[in-house]
């Protein structure tokens, strides 16, 4: 009886081991084969789906890629973490398509899986969150800190009237992109507003309350203020919050980097005249475009290469393969209910 | 009242001549372990010939890389669920001791073999206190490792915040997707294969491993024929904690990223293959081959669906009404062969669960 069972057992391990064997051999020479002929399959790999950042950039991919002519597919974690995007990136290099175009989770972490994608030859396009640059083809870059710097000053000087006393409200003292966007600020204030003057800067630690209370504080200390500029999201939507509910409202501006979602009760109701960021849906259309010039060899990523993105024109490859999308994006009354992210 | 008693020393023998009286083809082939590698094979040529891109060079080098860590945590999370015991810990190990060779590596300047040693101690110590609190305290093993699973990944994100160590030597990384030759086997199923084997003999063919069952069937009926129930769930509870602690260096390896969120969840997928692949949550009954081939199914399947261009919903949907299926499969065999059954013997309609159990134990008589 022992003898038997214990054969059964060996049996059913041999049997478990021979099929295993079978049908990985049965694998291994199969074709990999780019899908299909003529059509440009491009995938985006958001960091995580359900987000509506993303939903609106991958809509302006998918734009494009319909305007093209090629395959549009969007797949992704349901978790932003690096180790749940590398299946997702190995499954396009399986399917061979032609360019994947990524958010990064992490900058190094995912770069093994996009070398094998690209060996396999796929094009790598990273947007909104780049990866480290020897491991993809191109970054479409949102913006610079010149023109962030640059059209928040800009509104700011539009909205009351180029002079009076201004304040930043920023996230945390040493947040590096903040300081630098500031330092710009300020820079472009001493060259091009020389009535304005900026009078305190404040930080909110990126926290709703903090920024909330600072906002207060920031009002009480300095009577004459005509404005502030918040350059947080989390900044802009709590001192809104602030300035809609006291006698500030339509008195002291308001601009900075900030969401439409977040945004738009107080576009409306007239505490904040406009805010500024990216137009995550033109990001993803160029994107799509720029893949599309990867794969059809009109670009190698080498700067100086020239490209054409459909509507948005003629964009030109800068150093370290970097395609900047261009100034900023202003949200106002007019434009704000186009965009649900 | 009397006659039970005396039907009673009947109906084992009985049983015993029921499921022997089927020929070995019979045993061999229908059982729960073979429906799982039939599914398997199934899903494997129906991929095959109807998944585009599936039978590609690559398909089975990530599927086999990605499945790595369910594969290696689930050998002796089987062991563990035989006993009628369960580890959720697991996964945050795995995270904890990622975070610990990214630390070491980075931080401490321990090349990565001397860092790996360090994380495997660490990993067995945390299994050795689930296991001290579950053999020797006494404790539910549901309630302390679900305290530990916290605990655990609370040390692991406390060690290193939200950044990531993710400089590691290429030498490494690339060992860790490396290929065995030029075939699409990676080289961690070497030790793998290695592994599974020490387990399976541990497990089907050692007095430890029969003492594992008998735990499972009746831990008291256990103590009593001299298996020493707590000395081998503790070690058991080490083994899970020091395999997934093997498991976190390779997810660090292979992923080149030490995050305290590395693996979050994995435990439930580990849980699902091993329940998957024919081993009962109630304990008792399961078998290693079974444990495999479930995993490899769960891994297979996500690869053709995520080929198929499927969101993770859709793909966390499908395995999780597989894994009910499963379950519910145990109950509704038992019942219908107790029907079946039931012509020779009325009485064994009683007792379903146990009538599946006792098949399994006789059978390592």
């Amino acid at each position: 009886m022992k003898f038997q069972n214990r054969l059964s057992a060996l049996a059913a391990v041999a049997l478990v081991a021979s099929l295993g064997l079978t049908a990985c051999g049965g694998n291994s020479d199969g074709a990999s084969g780019s899908s299909g002929g003529g059509k440009t399959t491009v995938t985006f790999l958001p960091k995580n789906l359900g987000n509506p950042y993303f939903d609106t950039s991958d809509a302006g991919g998918k734009a494009a890629v319909d305007e093209f002519g090629g395959t549009y597919a969007e797949v992704g974690p349901d978790t932003a973490t690096p180790d749940a995007q590398v299946p997702f990136i190995n499954t396009a290099a399986q399917q061979g398509v032609d360019a994947l175009v990524i958010s990064a989770d992490d900058p190094k972490a995912i770069c093994n899986a996009i070398g094998t994608a690209q060996s396999a030859g796929t094009k790598i396009v990273t947007f909104d969150s780049d990866t480290s640059p020897d491991c993809r083809d191109l970054f479409i870059n949102q913006a610079t800190a010149e023109g962030i710097a640059k059209v928040q000053v800009d509104e700011i000087a539009k909205q009351i009237g180029d002079s009076g006393e201004i304040a930043i409200l920023s996230a945390a003292a040493n947040a590096t992109n903040q300081n630098a966007w500031i330092e710009l600020m300020k820079k472009d204030l001493a060259a091009d507003h020389p009535n304005i003057k900026l009078v305190d800067t404040v930080y909110g630690n990126d926290d709703d309350q903090t920024s909330f209370d600072k906002t207060a504080a920031l009002l009480q200390a300095h009577p004459d203020l005509k404005g502030i500029i918040s350059p947080t999201t989390v900044g802009i939507a709590a001192a809104a919050r602030y300035l809609s509910t006291s006698e500030y409202k339509g008195k002291v501006a308001l601009t900075g980097l900030g969401t439409p979602n977040q945004m738009r009760e107080y576009v409306k109701d007239g505490t904040v005249t406009s805010f500024a960021l990216w137009n995550p849906e033109d990001l993803g259309y160029l994107a799509a475009y720029a893949a599309k010039a990867l794969v059809d060899g009109t670009i190698t990523g080498k700067e100086g290469d020239k490209f054409d993105a459909g509507k948005l024109g003629s964009f030109t490859v800068g150093a370290d393969a970097t395609v900047l999308l261009g100034d900023p994006y202003v949200f106002d009354k007019s434009n704000i209910d186009k965009f649900k992210f | 009242m009397t006659s039970s008693v005396l039907t009673r020393p009947d109906t084992p023998a009985t049983r015993t001549y029921a499921s022997y009286s089927r020929p070995l083809w019979q045993r061999v082939l229908l059982t729960r372990e073979m429906a799982v590698i039939a599914l398997l094979v199934g899903v494997l040529v129906w991929s095959n010939l109807n998944v585009p891109n599936f039978n590609g060079p690559l398909t089975l080098y990530f599927l086999f890389l990605d499945i790595t860590p369910i594969l290696l945590i689930a050998l002796p999370m089987t062991l563990v669920i035989i006993t009628g015991e369960i580890d959720l810990s697991v996964a945050s190990v795995v995270g904890l001791s990622s975070v610990l060779v990214g630390m070491l590596h980075h931080d401490a300047g321990l090349s990565i073999p001397a860092a790996a040693v360090v994380a495997l101690v660490v990993g067995a110590v945390c299994g050795a206190f689930n296991g001290f609190l579950v053999s020797y305290v006494g404790l539910p093993s549901l309630a302390v490792t679900i305290g530990t699973l916290a605990l655990y990944r609370g040390i692991a994100v406390g060690l290193l915040g939200t950044t990531a160590v993710t400089d590691f030597p290429e030498k490494w990384t690339t060992l860790a997707q490396d290929r065995i030759g030029t075939s699409s086997y990676p080289v961690v199923l070497i030790p793998i294969a290695v592994l599974a084997i020490l387990f399976a003999l541990l497990l089907h063919f050692s007095p430890f491993g029969r003492g594992v069952f008998e735990i499972g069937l009746n831990d008291e009926a256990a103590h009593f024929t001299g298996v020493n129930v707590e000395r081998t769930k503790f070690w058991l509870f080490v083994m899970t904690g020091t395999v997934s602690a093997l498991a976190g260096v390779y997810y660090t390896l292979r992923y080149g990223s030490a995050r305290g969120d590395n693996a979050t969840g994995m435990e439930l997928q580990v849980i699902a293959a091993v329940l998957l692949g024919g081993v009962s949550i109630f304990g008792g009954r399961g078998a290693l081959h079974g444990v495999i081939a479930g995993v490899v199914l769960i891994g297979a399947l996500s690869s053709a669906m995520r080929l198929e261009s499927l969101t993770v919903n859709v793909i966390n949907i499908v395995i999780g009404g597989l894994l009910v299926l499963s379950v519910m499969s145990t109950s509704l065999l038992a019942w219908l062969s107790a029907l079946t059954s039931g012509r020779t013997n009325g009485a064994l309609r009683l007792g379903r669960r146990r009538q599946a159990a006792m098949h399994h134990r006789k059978g390592d008589q």
